[in-house]
């Protein structure tokens, strides 16, 4: 039976009420009195040197405030990267100033250079046109290879070269290596691309900044997945302001992905400007200015080679990435390809001797950072790409040559970094083969080769990390941030509850999931308990919301902190019950003395706390605890995916008939929110494999620069997905055994989805290898045809 | 500027706009009705979507003085005045097909305009109307699962409550 | 956008009058126009809007058995009354942008635009239709002059579309996946006297008539007597979404699939 309330129950989303009616509060639905608007100037090339900005025509255009350019941020710090990598020869890498608005040179199509403040948005957009520039260009540095080269053009001329940092990971000794490639039975090797995305959370990001002289306070309102580590950055690294006289709020989110983690020049210039003009400032991004401003994701550019014994068992794994940063260093772009990325190259296999190469290259691009699943994806991908390859050369079922080769004893020590501490690869691949029902897909197959279509299968697994920890591991391995995160629960004297957690909601649901762990614990109502989330002045501290971690580390510090407030409810009790603390135990909110009658309520104990006139002594009044809880480990949540494609052998038409996802979340609070989040998983990860391509022309134009060019998934591109989260290994490190569900749908699909068009395309009669997403009708008609 | 005067939700209004004031733009900064939201400029999101004279058409692709004179629906009037929701808005939070909110209205609005013309849209239908409503964390499963239930339909079978 | 004048006259003569005036603009729908006033990169003076002229609305079938479909009639109006007389020219319209685009898209802005990806196109000159302006009747063969080039003089209205109405006739549209226009689209219209073959979304040159198909298919209505044309690749647009080699391969298989429907 379903539970109805509770850990485990699918509880209605409370947040939906107010999101269904209008009545929702996003950023750009906050309007600040006397408010300007900021119009940025963008640059329209790639790679240009400035020789000049005469803004004088502009300042006396009608409505402006005040216009902005790169003089005026000299003073102040650019923009912030979190993760220090170190290169294989252990030095740091390379990290070019991030300015605000342009200093010099312009970087990118998109890149601002200046900013006019207005009375009007139209107003503040007629000044910037009249604002003359003099831009000499350059030429763009696009293809990483080429970038890499010497006497390659410099992106930062200050830099030695266009190489952010050249990283390994696993094995160091190439001679070990090569001889286990030499000594193999098989080697399979894929070039492939991991082709570059943009998040297209829908709403566009906005920022809205107020400053008070009379407290020299600001707030600033902003489409933030975390506010806190947007504080913390815009304080401490660019703008020099004290933390305690600025409020960030990340009200209602519509959506991140990853794209909304990072601290924005938008969000620092708001804030700056707010004070510079003495007026509230407001920036709402339009959906083509999204294209050239919000970071990109994956963009990477690998071969991977897999060595197998005459037994088909994995001896060796080498992969060599190309991994574009972009212009600058986004907030946590460097850990993408290295921490998030070389350490998942295990993926679910006893490969013992694996190693990870990874230059990271700085081009005439958009930054690149973290895109749900952000490094696991594009792991999972070259991984399972090279796998299904293997076993077709080899004439083997990849079912078959997966689950020979699956890690089967936890823990387990990775020769990548990690430490598994749970899992069931076999277990969890059983329940796909019967929820896909892989047994009829011949009957299947048949069925589409009468009418004319190819079918395909794909098959893969996938393992990701997440909730990224220890703190103190991490700090080694260069994170600027600690990786805790941090819940106050606030009892009040009637018995209800509000939890301030430092992990966002923006469409997880947390609102609804988070009270279901509170109200379990204590035996009462999930409608007794409130999450406030999101404005840095109700909240202690958090982290914020990524890397699917908002309930195995948050959660935790939730979970925690209720303890505590149980722990000190229990001597209230005790002392009302005149019983001793060790004797009571609390059931559906009642307080009892074990094996006696005697109890009292939930509701009489919280008023006591606030009205303590029958209070033990030694206890201080009030009911409010506060965790940190920093976790032991990653978490380690696992999966195997089969989809099935149809292929239009006469226009390569690729749709996908059916997918089964079968994911191992560990223990789950909401089946409801967790299968949401898998769907939605699924369907970037089939938007990317089938749709999605975000290009540049050869002169650093972007191609794909709105939704006119640049492929979203739609309803009719995707079927029902069938979803199976039967198969439980909790989570051993967390008190509530919970792995992570959020990026998992978007890093299994993909090779599911190459991997099936492939097997299509060769049942056909085709010996195609490998096709590079987005798959699209013209890309599998070329290579039916090449 | 020139007044533009119209029925929204039941309710006559009006206000002075210029010639490029956007429908959109005078029901979110005019009006305060922030529910319609802005998530594309090249009219393909449909975050944006109202009823005109009980059609559903792009607010964000619409001038406000092209609307003198029409009935215009929200996502504000789509519940009961006691704040009860209407069938669809209904299925959307039983069966979850919604997580940030922000192309909520414009799908419900999608869908009323749907229903009203397909009482009971099959699954195909249902995924081709919407092609002018993208979502992008829904996968839209839970979406078209909601909107075929609202029209009724039994959608206990389909995979993966 | 940059400011502008907006003006909806009731009367065409009044229309016409209104787009006198310096650098005044007609609106159908908007639904093209509107994004690209958006982007600034057109700034008009004055809009005209088409859509309060009663005479402009509508489908009729005229007394030789012509569709007649007003210049402002919306997409979705003409894919549901013109689905009896015409199906075909319906289920083009209802294949175009997507249901809330087809509530504000006019035929007229879409013929007058001559996107090179656009559907109408592929319709009037599949069906040597005529265009009915304030000023003259233009023949669809003398209409569209390349991409985003017609024949209209500044100023000049399409008040109506009339379509001689073929013994069969069928559209066949695929979808470029992102702005769900044609990436390739065949009109195939069957007279007593004749086929007409229309491309659109193909061609460097916007919508063409295929007429080494017409030819072929005149002789013989059976996709069989296309087996052997093929497209020059050379004029065909080719760009993130599909090579020029791809777009001519889809010509042939989408003028095929067009015949077959037609059967």
């Amino acid at each position: 039976m379903p539970k109805d309330s509770g850990i485990g129950a699918s509880s209605k989303r409370r947040e939906d009420v107010r999101f269904l009616t209008g009545a929702g509060n996003y950023t750009d639905d906050i309007n600040v009195h006397g408010q300007a608007y900021v119009h940025f100037l963008r640059s329209d090339i790639a790679h240009g040197r400035i020789k000049s900005i005469d803004t004088s025509a502009a300042e006396t255009m009608p409505g402006v405030v005040k216009v902005f350019t790169g003089k005026d941020f000299e003073g102040v710090g650019g923009m912030p990267c979190g993760w220090e990598v170190t290169d294989r020869h252990g030095a740091p890498m390379q990290e070019p100033p991030h300015p605000i608005l342009a200093q010099g040179k312009v970087r990118h199509v998109g890149d601002p250079i200046a900013a006019v403040v207005a009375d009007s948005l139209e107003q503040a957009r007629d000044a910037a046109e009249a604002i003359e520039l003099d831009i000499e260009e350059l030429p763009a540095v696009l293809d990483m290879k080429a970038a890499a080269q010497e006497g390659a053009t410099l992106v930062h001329d200050d830099l030695k070269n266009n190489i952010c940092y050249d990283w390994h990971l696993g094995e160091a000794d190439n001679d070990k290596v090569n001889e286990v490639f030499a000594n193999a039975a098989h080697v399979t090797t894929l070039d492939l691309v991991n082709n570059r995305l943009v998040a297209n959370p829908m709403e566009p990001r906005v920022a809205v900044a107020e400053y008070s002289r009379g407290t020299d306070e600001y707030t600033l309102y902003t489409t933030s997945q975390n506010p806190h580590v947007i504080r913390l950055l815009m304080c401490a690294f660019v703008l020099g302001l004290p933390e305690h006289k600025v409020r960030v709020v990340a009200p209602d989110v519509g959506g991140g992905f990853g794209t909304k983690i990072f601290h924005y020049a938008e969000e620092a210039f708001c804030t700056f400007a707010a004070k510079a003009c003495n007026r509230a400032v407001k920036w709402t991004s339009s959906r083509s200015e999204a294209f050239i401003s919000d970071a990109h994701g994956r963009d990477h550019v690998s071969r991977i080679e897999l060595a197998l014994d005459a037994d088909n068992n994995f001896i060796g794994l080498r992969t060599d990435t190309y991994a574009n940063m972009g212009a600058y260093l986004s907030t946590f772009s460097s850990s993408v390809p290295t921490w998030l990325h070389g350490t998942l190259m295990a993926g679910n296999y006893k490969t013992p001797v694996i190693q990870v190469n990874v230059k990271a290259m700085f081009t005439n691009t958009v930054p690149v950072d973290a895109y749900r699943g952000a490094g696991r994806p594009e792991a999972t991908y070259q991984l399972e790409r090279v796998v299904d390859k293997a076993a077709r050369e080899l004439g083997v079922d990849p079912i078959a040559l997966r689950r020979q080769n699956f890690i089967t004893q936890f823990p387990y020590d990775t020769p990548v970094a990690l430490t598994y501490d749970t899992g069931n690869y076999d277990g969890t691949m059983d329940k796909l083969e019967a929820a896909a029902d892989l047994a009829g897909f011949a009957a299947r197959r048949a069925q589409s080769e009468a009418n004319g279509k190819l079918r395909g299968l794909g098959i893969n697994c996938y393992i990701e990390a997440c909730g990224i920890a220890p703190s103190n591991i991490v700090g080694m391995l260069g994170a600027r941030a600690g990786l805790y995160d941090a819940a106050t629960v606030r009892v009040n004297a009637t018995g209800s509850i509000s939890v301030m957690v430092g992990a966002h909601s923006h469409g997880q649901g947390h609102e609804t999931a988070f009270p279901q762990v509170v109200a379990d614990m204590i035996g009462i109502d999930e409608s007794m308990v409130e999450i406030v989330h999101g404005d840095t002045s109700k909240i202690p501290f958090g982290m914020g919301t990524y890397g699917s971690r908002s309930l195995a580390v948050c959660g935790s510090a939730m979970v925690k902190a209720t303890e505590k407030v149980i722990d000190k409810a229990k001597k209230i009790a005790a002392h009302l019950l005149e019983a001793s603390e060790a004797d009571i135990e609390l059931k559906d909110g009642q307080f009892s003395v074990a094996g006696t009658d005697k109890s009292v309520a939930w509701g009489d104990v919280t008023l006591t706390a606030y009205v303590p006139h029958n209070f033990p002594l030694e206890v201080e009044p009030g009911l409010e605890e506060t965790a940190f809880y920093d976790p032991a480990n990653f978490t380690f949540p696992s999966g195997a995916y089969a989809c099935e494609v149809e292929v239009d052998p006469e226009t390569g038409q690729v749709s996908i008939e059916a997918f089964t996802a079968a994911d191992d979340f560990g223990n789950i609070i909401n089946p409801m929110i967790v299968d949401g989040q898998v769907h939605g998983g699924i369907g970037q990860g089939i938007g990317q494999a089938l749709l999605e391509n975000c290009a540049y022309d050869e002169n650093g134009q972007l191609l794909s620069a709105s939704y006119m060019d640049y492929a979203m998934p739609r309803a009719d591109d995707v079927p029902f997905y069938s979803v199976d989260h039967s198969s439980q290994t909790p989570c051993t490190h967390n008190p509530l055994g919970v792995k992570g569900c959020g990026e998992a749908g978007a890093i299994g699909s993909p090779p599911a989805v190459i991997n099936a068009v492939l097997d299509a395309l060769n049942s056909g009669g085709k010996s195609i290898d490998h096709i590079d997403m987005p798959v699209s009708p013209s890309r599998v008609w070329a290579a039916m045809n090449g | 500027m020139t007044q533009v005067s119209m029925t929204v939700n039941g309710q006559a209004v009006s206000g002075d706009v210029e010639g490029r004031t956007l429908l959109s733009s005078f029901l979110r900064e005019h009006l305060s009705l922030t529910g319609t939201h802005v998530g594309c400029d090249t009219a393909q999101c449909g975050a944006c979507v109202v009823h005109v004279n009980g059609e559903a058409v792009k607010s964000c692709n619409m001038l406000a003085l092209e609307a003198d004179g029409a009935d215009v629906g929200t996502i504000e009037g789509q519940a009961a005045e006691d704040g009860t929701l209407n069938v669809i808005q209904q299925a959307f939070q039983d069966h979850h097909g919604l997580q940030c909110g922000f192309c909520t209205p414009g799908m419900v609005m999608s869908a009323a305009a749907l229903l009203k013309e397909n009482p009971r849209p099959t699954e195909g239908e249902v995924r081709k109307y919407l092609e002018g409503n993208l979502c992008r964390c829904t996968g839209y499963h839970n979406i078209v699962k909601a909107i075929m239930a609202a029209s009724g339909q039994d959608v206990s079978n389909i995979a993966a409550e | 956008m940059y400011n502008f004048e907006f003006e909806k006259p009731s009367t065409i003569a009044d229309a016409v009058a209104a787009l006198g005036g310096e650098d005044a603009q007609a609106l159908g729908g908007g639904q093209t126009l509107i994004p690209t006033l958006k982007q600034r990169l057109a700034a008009p003076s004055a809009l005209v809007s088409l859509g309060g002229i009663p005479e402009m609305q509508g489908v009729c079938v005229e007394d030789d058995g012509a569709v007649s479909v007003g210049g402002a009639t919306s997409h979705a109006v003409v894919a549901r009354e013109a689905a009896g007389a015409y199906p075909a020219l319906a289920a083009l319209a209802g294949q175009i942008g997507d249901p809330a685009v087809r509530n504000r898209g006019t035929i007229g802005g879409s013929v007058a635009n001559n996107d090179p990806a656009a559907c109408y196109p592929a319709a009037v000159l599949g069906s040597g239709g005529t265009i009915v302006t304030n000023a003259r009747q233009i023949a669809a063969d003398d209409f569209f002059e390349g991409m985003f080039t017609t024949t209209l003089d500044e100023g000049e209205i399409i008040t109506s579309v009339r379509f001689p109405v073929p013994q069969a006739a069928s559209y066949q549209k695929f979808l470029q996946p992102a702005s769900r226009f044609a990436l390739v689209g065949a009109y195939v219209a069957r007279f007593a006297d004749g086929v007409r073959v229309a491309i659109t979304g193909a061609s460097e040159d916007g919508v063409f008539r295929w007429s080494e198909a017409e030819a072929a298919l005149g002789k013989e209505f059976r996709p069989d007597a296309l087996m052997d044309l093929r497209i020059n690749p050379m004029n065909m647009i080719g760009d993130l979404h599909g090579s020029k080699e791809y777009r001519a391969h889809l010509v042939s298989v989408m003028t095929k699939r067009a015949v077959e429907a037609c059967m």
